[in-house]
């Protein structure tokens, strides 16, 4: 155990140290310079891209997780392989896929962009809730309906507290990799940082290249950082440790 | 009063689980559910609280048919302890111990109060755990609270399937003797389902035992062991059923039956025993020490004779002879 912890800390130090010595390099190089030379259309790609994630993220915890609550229902447990079927093949098409196909169907533009990474978020979110909820034991709910638990009460009491784990870090999932996939939203006609990072590989210009990817990478690291300590917040304290060893 | 009125289980596909079983438990009895696995007795305990349905027959709680109540409210009256406890582990302590209250719509005060008084009659810190998660507990503990969780709401029944079950048998023994121990304070009506014939005979006032659906024979330990109505019950509860009905009598009932030896005249050092002590450690006793007999003593510690092996032989004769009467002392053993 601690073995494992010393290895990890020793990979998690490395990577920090990378990471320093890359911005030292990319800042030597003057190659982050056009996120203060033209700080307003930074701040302009900033937004656009956040409010992709946030917006499109937003829309899928708010359908995924009450989907993954009603499929594990016992009246519809039948339906369970049919949904997950479906947000299965959905998880299967790339990315770049999802956004050509939705670029066919509502055309060029910001709402478009957020509807692909909606899709493409939502079999995260979905397969965690179910997950989570499939795992809470039996004899936990069998107590519970024994003790006199309505089915709502046993849902919020029992099945989400000890789901929380498992739906958290699959909205958590599903954001980290939207941040990243929101980058492509520049090929639709979407904004965001994507602007910068395809103009960048066009140009062969490691500027704005580097200006644009950098704050995603971020971004990604940032949002992953507040997720765990939300997860660490919201998943009930004796659920924690069991959580986690399993 | 729980009244068991020809009642059937039957699954999809026709398999009888429960068939036409007829008994009743009385007010402040444990009924043992025992058997095989496989022979109903689960499915019996769940029909009570309708965690299974019923397919006909009827079952009665102080003569109020359970099919016209409301089944939230039904279980909310009804204790339920299950094997490894079922403890919510997103809860703490405090709240599990309390659930019941806390969907009755008890006050906090009332619930904390309730919280104090339960965890002292299990014998466990009330402030200690109130904050602790059950992971935090051992077996043993985790289980004492799981019987914590089904008094909360003081229900008159309580329904047990194979609660000490997952325990090791040291434990398990203590648990068993703490529960009858608190069962003497708050006398419910028990139903209480078990595979092991020992746990049957110590827990039970009386036992159903189960084959196959059906009831081979519902009476009390001390008559199942001496008079079994039929070969599988015989089989059942075992060869040895003569040594294991000896812990349901205690040196006390012996004396009033056929009375002690005399005190030996030599000096004697063996080990002595106390008058509340059952025959079938006794026997033991007087097998490991290779003597003629043990020295009893009673309460104050003063040597009030000896038991021989030969006394509990005439001892246990005269229990089976004697079925009939009904002034035979059965008294369970408490420690």
């Amino acid at each position: 155990m601690s073995r494992k912890k010393l290895i990890t800390n020793v990979v998690r130090y490395v990577l920090y140290a990378l990471m320093v010595l890359f911005f030292i390099w990319a800042l030597q190089h003057h190659y982050l310079a056009s996120i203060f030379t033209e700080s307003d259309k930074f701040f302009v790609m900033l937004k656009q891209h956040l409010k992709l994630v946030v917006v499109s993220s937003f829309l899928a915890i708010i359908i995924a997780v009450p989907a993954g609550i009603i499929v594990t229902r016992k009246s519809f447990k039948k339906a369970e392989w049919l949904v997950s079927n479906v947000a299965n093949l959905g998880q299967t098409i790339p990315s770049i896929a999802v956004l050509a196909l939705m670029m066919g169907v509502l055309g060029l533009g910001f709402k478009t962009a957020i509807f692909a990474l909606f899709i493409y978020s939502l079999l995260p979110i979905y397969r965690n809730t179910v997950a989570g909820i499939n795992s809470v034991n039996d004899k936990l709910i069998d107590a519970a309906k024994g003790m006199g638990f309505k089915p709502y009460q046993i849902l919020f009491r029992i099945e989400l507290p000890n789901a929380a784990y498992s739906i958290i870090a699959g909205a958590r999932t599903a954001i980290v990799l939207n941040i990243g996939t929101a980058a492509l939203a520049f090929l639709i006609g979407g904004g965001g940082f994507g602007t910068w990072i395809f103009t960048g590989i066009s140009l062969f210009n490691n500027d704005l290249l580097l200006s644009g990817a950098v704050p995603v990478i971020l971004l990604a690291i940032m949002a992953d950082y507040l997720l765990r300590l939300l997860e660490y917040l919201l998943v009930p304290k004796g659920v924690r440790r069991s959580a986690k060893t399993s | 009063m729980i009244k068991f009125d020809h009642v059937t289980k039957m699954f999809q596909g026709g398999a009888k689980a429960v068939d036409d079983v007829n008994f009743t438990v009385e007010d402040g009895d444990i009924v043992v559910l025992l058997g095989p696995s496989g022979c109903g007795k689960t499915t019996l305990l769940r029909m009570v609280n309708r965690l299974e349905s019923i397919t006909s027959g009827d079952i009665s709680i102080d003569n109020k048919s359970i099919k016209r109540l409301n089944d939230i409210e039904l279980r909310r009256a009804i204790g339920y302890v299950i094997q490894s406890n079922g403890l919510f582990p997103n809860m703490t302590i405090e709240s599990n111990v309390t659930i019941v209250p806390q969907l009755l719509r008890w006050d906090a005060k009332k619930r904390h109060n309730r919280y104090k008084e339960l965890m002292q009659l299990i014998g466990l810190d009330p402030e200690k755990y109130a904050k602790r998660y059950p992971h935090e507990l051992s077996g043993g503990q985790q289980q004492r609270v799981g019987v914590a969780r089904a008094l909360a709401a003081d229900p008159p029944i309580l329904l047990m399937d194979e609660p000490f079950g997952a325990l090791d048998p040291i434990i398990r023994e203590k648990l068993q003797d703490e529960f009858l121990q608190i069962q003497t304070e708050v006398k419910k009506t028990i139903l209480f389902v078990s595979h092991d014939i020992d746990e049957a005979i110590k827990m039970g006032d009386k036992i159903a035992l189960l084959r196959d659906g059906k009831i081979m024979q519902y009476d009390r330990p001390a008559d199942l062991l001496t008079h079994p109505k039929n070969d599988f019950v015989s089989q059942f509860i075992g060869e040895d059923r003569m040594i294991k009905g000896l812990s349901l009598h205690t040196i006390k009932d012996l004396l009033r039956e056929v009375g002690l030896a005399e005190m030996p005249h030599q000096h004697y050092d063996g080990k002595t025993v106390a008058g509340s002590q059952n025959l079938r450690n006794t026997l033991s006793i007087l097998m490991n020490q290779g003597a003629e007999q043990v020295i009893v003593t009673d309460h104050n510690e003063q040597e009030i004779g000896a038991v021989t092996i030969d006394l509990i032989q005439r001892y246990i004769a005269k229990q089976i002879k004697g079925k009939t009467d009904a002034s035979l002392p059965f008294e369970r053993v408490v420690r």
